[in-house]
């Protein structure tokens, strides 16, 4: 795919997400829209993966640690083909299988059911020390959120990756800024990130700009570093590509209405 | 009987044993090696044995996510820790049924002299109330083994309580996963136990014997699921019924007995085991003889059960 057709496919997933959630009536599009070209990136681009055999043993991994951005997966996962489209209207409904956090028993594609936040992290370093063990040459993926880093889990799970020196498998953080309750100052600052991995042994790349998809591919392309876990900060937007989502950590949790929608559509107008 | 030998020793021997056919196996360990007894495991197969460090959260996803590349992780640590890494086991191994194998040893009260903190009394109502969990507590060496060789037929979660203290070894017994196994039969009462209180109820049954009350004995190792018609046939046969362990009385092997129960007739039933309170330390047997739970004052309880 082009940068013009990774670009092109951003918007279109904005648009699913805004949809998904205007249709579930709740779900979170801040988290979604600033992580979209994160997963389009690596679904679209870096992965190595066949949405038509979707449990291949050597596939590439992503686990979504920050599993409640599933309107973004969603969208991706049903753009690259592994369910029909026609699915996302059944986002958070009884028996859907988009559950409102990622299931990897109902979801094709989702290599990991998460939702509680830090255990995604964990989980995918245990999947890169049981691909290595197994001799797979797959590499794993986790998208993490920044106040998810506030969960102490995410810091075993980092001592875990450098002392077993994983190098197939790589944190992307989805440094948007803000959780819940504020940003993450007020919430609970989470200090100097960038040396916080370092400190723990990963190999980190900074991504100046998150949602710029070629900055963001740029960074996953690079090399990893023999005997280290990669970790890559990409600041991004909450709410990006919606003028009144963008940066509001109102819009963490919460779904448009009809009026919101439509003027959300617009402004992600192909 | 043999000498005695602890769940956990037994444990350890029985993941060597797996280990030489199975390549799956993997054993991952929160720093106990050498309590946990898997360090028989680590020193056979040093490449299958992963430390992970005093991190029991860690230690549960990591093992599930070696489970979706498709081994069978065995984590390990004590029981009291079940409370600590409880949601990551809710979350990642049950929620989504991930193959994950659950030992934990030092249960109950019989860690003795570590105290309270460190006595499990809770850990089985915690992995019982989780949907798709079995749960089992082998009463002796042999038990163990074979549990530790079932538990690896299972595909989906399995929570293994083990002991610190040796007790007795009896002689072999069928194990099948989820039917109780009757190792005394008498008409006058029933006992319903696990574990380490396996061995304390044969010898309550065989002092209440002396008092002429005859009392059935069933070693009901699988607590999840529960072999529910043993205990109807053995409620109508016996009228009283008892269960003992060395957990608490909410939410054990007495409330899962109960709730079978329930609504199915009229007879005496009491719960012995830990009754809501924390333990403490001693020497094992003092603190068993604090809470109740040896064998002439759990025969005396039966005695006094109208």
């Amino acid at each position: 795919m082009t940068i013009q057709e990774l670009e092109a496919t951003c918007k279109q997933v904005r648009r699913d997400i805004i949809n998904m959630t205007a249709d579930a009536g709740s779900g979170h599009p801040g988290g979604s829209l600033s992580v979209t070209e994160i997963l389009v990136a690596l679904y679209f681009s870096k992965m190595h993966i066949d949405p038509k055999n979707p449990k291949d043993p050597g596939r590439d991994r992503l686990v979504l640690s920050k599993g409640h951005a599933t309107p973004g997966l969603y969208g991706v996962l049903g753009r690259r083909g592994y369910f029909p489209v026609e699915e996302f209207h059944h986002f958070r409904q009884l028996h859907s299988p988009l559950q409102g956090h990622p299931d990897m028993i109902k979801c094709p594609g989702v290599d990991a059911s998460t939702g509680s936040l830090g255990q995604g992290a964990s989980i995918a370093t245990g999947m890169a020390l049981g691909a290595r063990h197994n001799g797979n040459p797959c590499h794993v993926y986790a998208v993490l959120g920044d106040g998810e880093c506030q969960e102490g889990l995410i810091w075993e799970a980092s001592m875990a990756a450098a002392h077993y020196r994983l190098d197939n498998l790589t944190f992307v953080l989805d440094n948007n800024g803000l959780q819940i309750d504020g940003s993450n100052e007020q919430v609970m600052s989470l200090g100097d990130i960038h040396a916080k991995f370092a400190a723990f042994g990963f190999n980190v790349i900074e991504v100046k700009d998150g949602n710029d998809i070629r900055q963001v591919l740029d960074a996953l392309n690079q090399p990893a570093q023999a005997g280290k876990p990669t970790c890559i900060i990409c600041h991004t937007v909450k709410g990006k590509g919606v003028s009144y989502m963008e940066n509001q950590f109102s819009w963490h949790g919460k779904a448009p209405n009809e009026e919101q929608r439509a003027q959300a559509l617009k402004e992600l107008e192909a | 009987m043999s000498e005695k030998k602890a769940t956990r020793v037994a444990y350890g021997e029985a993941l060597v044993e797996l280990g030489q056919t199975n390549e799956k196996i993997v054993v991952l360990d929160a720093d106990l090696a050498s309590a946990t007894m898997t360090k028989y495991f680590k020193d056979a197969y040093p490449d299958r044995h992963f430390e992970c460090g005093i991190a029991e959260a860690d230690l549960i996803d990591l093992g599930v996510g070696m489970s979706t590349m498709g081994l069978t992780p065995f984590c390990s640590t004590f029981a009291v820790f079940a409370g600590r890494c409880f949601e990551q086991i809710r979350n990642s191994v049950c929620y989504p049924h991930n193959n994950v194998k659950l030992a934990f040893t030092h249960a109950g009260l019989t860690v003795g002299e570590d105290g309270g903190s460190h006595q499990s009394i809770e850990d089985v109502a915690l992995m019982r109330v989780l949907p798709g969990m079995t749960v089992i507590v082998p009463c002796d060496a042999n038990e163990t083994r074979k549990a530790v060789l079932a538990a690896v037929e299972i595909d989906g979660p399995v929570y293994l309580r083990l002991a610190r203290l040796p007790t007795a070894v009896f002689d072999d017994m069928p194990f099948i996963v989820g039917k109780g196994h009757v190792m005394r039969e008498g008409k006058d009462a029933v006992i319903f136990t696990c574990g380490t209180m396996v061995e304390v109820s044969l010898d309550a049954a065989k002092l209440l014997a002396e008092q002429g009350m005859d009392v059935t004995v069933v070693n009901m190792h699988t607590l999840k699921p529960l072999d529910e018609e043993l205990v109807l046939e053995y409620v109508q046969k016996c009228n009283k019924v008892f269960t003992v362990e060395e957990h608490s009385i909410i939410g054990g092997l007495g409330d899962a007995v109960a709730s079978v129960l329930v609504g199915k007739g009229a007879f005496t039933f009491r719960k012995i085991g830990v009754e809501d309170r924390f333990g403490q330390s001693g020497k094992p047997m003092d603190v068993l003889r604090e809470y109740g739970l040896c064998a002439d004052q759990v025969a005396a309880k039966i005695l006094a059960a109208k």
